[in-house]
This record gives structure tokens, sequence and C-alpha cells, in this order.
């Protein structure tokens, strides 16, 4: 059996906002039977705010797809479209407390299935979206283009193709594709590296530092009740601020460098300073 | 486990140890713990226990018990046949196995395949069936082994093996089958079977797991798979696990004297749960119904539902089942058996398999009948493809070939 979390196995069990809306403004659909699984999304969207009213859900697949789907639809009513675009499988991924890492392609088809809507959405047409039509596949059992195997390399930081097998089904089947997703990721990869902190514009310097401040400095330091910010870079010194628990924390100096330059150089740039403010 | 009330469905995957076997079980895990190969009285008060077991073993084969040799489960009995085979003849480089071979056959014919030999996979019809005269055709005087299971694991389905053992001898080449889901289902003879070896597993049959034994017939050529000591005359090194041996000559006792209440009794029952639930419920199919077939097993598939989600319905229920399709193991398509069978993909996903056995009741089945119709219904109400309306999605994947 999977290891599913209470959460997955409630939303599994009691989905909520399953069925179709009539008439609906949105609609997003992705998988087919064939391939396994696939989401249908209905959207009710209000006229000007572009307010999501509703939103109901049908899945074809397996407990962690319904729960997906399920938990897409509670995480995006209310929301505006601009601001439901933004939600990520990661998100998905989080609002159920986890998934197993082989189930992670369900909540990509609950973002794919948004995208979708969104995109009939602005296209005033209510006929399907087929996201990636046109792009070149990459994957020929499962139809995954090479634009979505990136998307999901670089959205979850994916190395091997086995990851991505499990997060987009590409290699899942008769592995002929394979050679080809190491390519993509080599590549990827190789590029990305190359993409040096010094190079990178002002605006992805500080997106990229409170991205690692977010979500692997700052829930450790939570836990003991303090949290730091990102005050102001210079060249290769980060300046940051210490808050909450952290002020005046004789360890604070020890947390900085052992800490929290330590992530920075592992994640972003094995040259940079840290300092507090 | 939080179920107090357990319906055990899945005894093709493993089976409950029968209290009759863990009672001759017992004393060889205290009082009588001497090694048989020893030299002392000890040791050597066990060798008669070793003996009975291979006797009754034998018996439920009908073979002889030199033929009979100790293994530690059935995946080890398969791989000592084919590595045998291959080792036996080295000059052959060709083997034919079929395309639903559970994966103790399958991936050593793939592993051989990549060392550079060629392999022969038979295929079945949309029943499960084989064709005996695709084995005709693919014989070669390069074929070192042949190894067609008896029954398959996941559909039941019954392979004519002593037709296809007698095919085979006759152009010299060995014969193995697989036979961890016939035995204790089915009678076996191997007497006069032109059968070289054969597979079983214990816990399959109602012994515990960890146990199973290999069968050679008389005469055949053989290379050990395990070498060592000269425990299993040579052929089988390791010292012997003698409380599970004991165990499986006791469940092999029972088999023989269950046989006939299998064909029946268990049959009955399989019967009931397979027509009720085809009465039941719109859209379902059982998989190889065409097929002759275990007494125990039924394989059904619901259309426009998926199989991971109706086992964890009937889990909750206390109901455990298995479905061979997508994502239970975690590999992304429907089983390579179910594949094989050509099932339309609007069902293959969702084939879910209840195998049965003599601890059933006909109480547990009707619970399962009562419970599923509702479990089908939820899914379907989910799911995108059970209303009227044509497939959608399809264009996405039909792109390209499947
Ligand atoms: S083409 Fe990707 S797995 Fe078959």
């Amino acid at each position: 059996m999977w290891n599913y979390t209470e959460k997955v196995y409630e939303y599994f069990r009691n989905p909520r906002n399953v069925g179709e809306i009539e008439n609906p403004d949105a609609v997003g659909e992705v998988g087919s039977i064939i391939c396994g699984d696939a989401l249908k999304l209905t959207l009710k969207v209000e006229k000007g705010t572009e307010k999501i009213l509703d939103a109901k859900f049908k899945t074809f697949g397996c407990a962690s797809a319904i729960a997906s789907s399920s938990a897409l639809t509670e995480m995006i009513k209310g929301k505006t479209l601009a601001d439901a675009s933004k939600i990520t499988n990661q998100h998905i991924v989080e609002f159920l407390g986890g998934l197993p890492s082989e189930k992670m392609h369900c909540s990509v088809m609950g973002m794919e299935a948004l995208e979708a809507a969104i995109k009939s959405y602005k296209g005033g047409k209510q006929e399907k979206v087929i996201i990636g039509a046109g792009e070149r596949i990459v994957c020929k059992c499962f139809s995954v283009t090479e634009a979505k195997i990136l998307k999901a390399i670089k959205e979850n930081k994916l190395h091997t193709v086995e990851e991505v097998t499990n997060f987009t089904k590409a290699g899942g089947g008769c592995r002929q594709c394979v050679g080809e997703i190491e390519k993509i990721l080599k590549d990827y990869w190789a590029e990305a590296e190359h993409k040096s902190f010094e190079k990178m514009t002002v605006v992805e310097k500080i997106k990229m530092l409170e991205k690692v401040l977010s979500e692997d400095i700052n829930p450790k330091l939570k836990a003991d009740g303090g949290w730091i910010e990102l005050v102001d870079v210079r060249g290769k010194t980060v300046v940051l601020r210490f808050l909450g628990m952290c002020v005046g924390c004789p360890s604070s100096s020890a947390t900085l460098k052992n800490v929290v330059e330590k992530e920075f150089r592992e994640r972003i740039d094995p040259t940079l300073e840290v300092e507090a403010q | 486990m939080d179920n107090e009330k357990v319906i055990y469905f899945d005894n093709n995957a493993t089976s409950r140890t029968a209290p009759e076997v863990e009672r001759e079980m017992q004393p060889f895990f205290g009082e009588f713990y001497g090694n048989p190969s020893s030299m002392h009285f000890f040791g050597g008060g066990v060798q008669k226990y070793l003996d009975q077991a291979r006797e009754r073993v034998a018996a439920l084969l009908g073979a002889m018990p030199e033929e009979i040799i100790f293994t530690s489960c059935g995946t080890e009995s398969d791989s000592t046949a084919l590595w045998s085979a291959v080792r036996a003849f080295p000059d052959k480089k060709h083997i034919i196995i079929t395309k639903v071979e559970h994966p103790a056959v399958m991936n050593v014919a793939k592993f051989l395949e990549s060392q550079g030999w060629r392999v022969t996979y038979l295929p079945v019809d949309e029943h499960g069936r084989l064709n005996l005269e695709d084995l005709k055709i693919a014989l070669t005087p390069d074929t070192a082994l042949v190894s067609i299971m008896w029954a398959n694991n996941e559909t039941g389905v019954v392979f004519p093996v002593e037709e296809a053992a007698r095919i085979t001898h006759a152009k010299g080449v060995l014969f193995h089958t697989d036979a961890v889901q016939a035995a204790g289902k089915l009678p076996i003879n191997l007497k006069d079977a032109k059968i070289d070896m054969l597979s079983i597993s214990g816990h399959k049959l109602h012994a515990p797991k960890g146990i199973g034994a290999f069968y050679l017939k008389k005469g055949s050529r053989f290379m050990p798979f395990m070498m060592g000591g000269h425990q299993e005359h040579g052929r089988r090194a390791g010292t012997e696990n003698v409380p599970y041996i004991v165990g499986l000559g006791k469940a092999a006792e029972l088999a023989a004297s269950n046989l006939k209440k299998e064909n029946t009794y268990v049959k009955g029952l399989r019967d009931r749960l397979e027509q009720g639930l085809s009465k039941a419920i719109k859209n379902t199919k059982i998989n190889g119904i065409g097929a002759e077939r275990l007494p125990n097993t039924v394989n059904i598939s619901f259309e426009y539902v998926e199989g991971e989600s109706i086992l964890i319905m009937l889990s909750e229920k206390g109901i455990c089942a298995s479905s061979g399709s997508a994502c239970t193991s975690g590999s992304l398509e429907p089983s390579h058996v179910i594949r094989s069978m050509s099932v339309p993909q609007t069902f293959a996903q969702g084939s879910i398999r209840f195998s049965l056995s003599v601890y059933n009741t006909e109480e547990e089945v009707d619970f399962v009948l009562k419970e599923m119709p509702a479990i089908i219904e939820r899914l379907r109400a989910i799911s995108p493809f059970a209303d009227d309306k044509p497939l959608f999605g399809m264009d996405a994947c039909q792109m390209h070939n499947h």
C-alpha cells in the first residue's frame, strides 16, 4: 500500500466539489483513459473581477489523483484567476501534507488542468484546450512534451529520470524515451548551474534568496520561534536581519554561518557571504 | 491492522499458514534444532523429517522424492531452472517463455536477452490463451529451454503445459514450468509428463513464506544455482531450513487432500462471486473467461474506474484483493498480463483480482457482493468518462500508437 497522509485519504474518501458546473465559464481537461489518469475541471468565473466563484472536478485515477483534484478545487475557489494561476503542483502537494514520490504526477495533472481552464477562459471558448498541443513530444507512451518535462525539472528541482517519471509519467512505459530525458536533464542543469549568482539580475538574486529563505531556512528557525529577513545584497554579500526569538540570541552568529550561509552556498553560490544588520 | 473483520481474497499473493502446518513446524524451532548434515544422533535425527517432507511434496506432484529439491521460494526455483538450462547448454543461445510469465521468469529472461541470448515471448489471445502452434514455430536447434507457467497468477488462465512439454521434448529441448499458482489447485502428475523442471512456492499453498521446492526430472541435465555444501545431493547448497521444509511437507499433504474441495467448494464460491459481480454491476469484463482457469481466481475489470481507488475502498471495508493495474505496483501502466490480452483501454485500468482459498466462506462472498456495487458507483460518479459522452482526452494520447 502507498503511504498516503491522512489528508489524502480524507480527500479521497470525501472529495469536495465533485461534478461538473453547468454552463461553465472555463473548462480544463488533461490526461486520458489511455494515460491512466484524467481530470476535468470546470469553473464559474465572475466577470470583471475574474474571481473563481465555483470549481468542480471529475477525475479518473488513483486515490492521490482524486485527492489532488479535489484539493485543487478548494484551493482556487474565491481566488482571482491571476492568483490561482500562481498555484504550482508543489502547493497541491503541501496542501495534502505530501504525496508519495511516485504519485507526484497527480499533482502536476491538477496544475495543468487549471492552466488549461484559464487558457480556455482567456480564449473565450469552452472547448477543450490541450496544453502542449503542437509542441515536441518526448515520451510517446504518455504524450509528454519537452516543455512539460522542463517545467517539472525546473519547478521541482528534479535530477534523475526516475524523478521525471514520477512527476510527468514520461519514461514510465516502454522506456524508449529515457535517453532523451537524460539529455534534457543534463542540458538543463548544465545551463542552470552556469548561470552563476553574479550574472543574475537584482530581481533574480532577490527571488532566489527569498525562496531559499522561505523554503529551507526559515522553517528551521521558526521551530525555535525566530526567523530572518533579507535586507540587502551587496555584490556577493547578503545582508540579513534576525527577528523573533533570534534577536539577541547568543548563538545567532553561529546560526548565521553554520545554517544560513551554508544553505545559501549549497543552494545558490559557493562563494556567497552573509552578514547580520 | 485496524480492520476487525478481514475478508482475505488475495490468496494468489500469499495465503495464511494452515494451523496444522504451524503445529507441525513448532518443535523444529525448539526441541529438534539439529542440523541434518551433522554426524551425531541429534542432527541426524532430524533427517527423517526432511525425508517425510520430501515424500509429501513428491506425492502432491506425482514425482519421486529424489526429484524434489528444497529451495527458499518460487523465485529461487524459477531462477534455478533458467540459469541451470543456459549453463547446462552453453552453446545454445535461445530461450522461449510467454508474454505473461511472472517476473521471476520474465526478468531473468530479460536479463539474458540483455546479455546476448535470444528470447521468444509467446503471445496470448484476448482470453489469455496460448497457441501451441506458436511454440512449434519458435523452437530451434539453438533453443536451450522453454519455460511456460502452468497457471497465470493474475487471471488464473491455465496453459496446456503437458502438451507444450511434449512438443518441446520432441525437439530435444528442456521444459520448465512455473507451477506456483497451479500446485494445490489443479491435479499435477509428473510421472508420465515430459516436464523436466517445475517450481512451487510454499506460501501460495498455506505453508509459510520463505520456502519453495524445485522438481528436477531424474536424468535431466542440471547445473546447480547455489553451490557450496553437499546438501540436497549437491543440487542446492545451504543448510536446510528444517522447520519450513517440514511445514511445506505438511502443506503439500493438506493441499493434496483439499484438491477436490478446491474444485468444488472454492470454485463454487468463486463462481458465486464472479456471477454476482457481473450481474450487479454493469460494464464489467471477466478476464480470461473464455479459457480454462484456476478454480479460485477471478480477474474482473470495471469500465471507467481505476484499480487502486477500488482497492482502497475495498480495503476500508476490510476486503483484501489486488489490482494488476497501473498505480498499485508503482509502475504506471496496466499489468503486462492484462496488456497482453488486449483488454480494451477503458477496462484495463480498472482490473481487480480476487483469489480465494478453502478458508473463505459464502458469507464473505456475499459481503463483497453487497459492498462492491456502491464502490463502483461512487467512483464512476467521480469519473469523467462514465457518463454517456464519448471519451474526452483520447486525442492527446491518440496521437501515438498504443
Ligand atoms: S516513449 Fe516514453 S515510456 Fe514509452
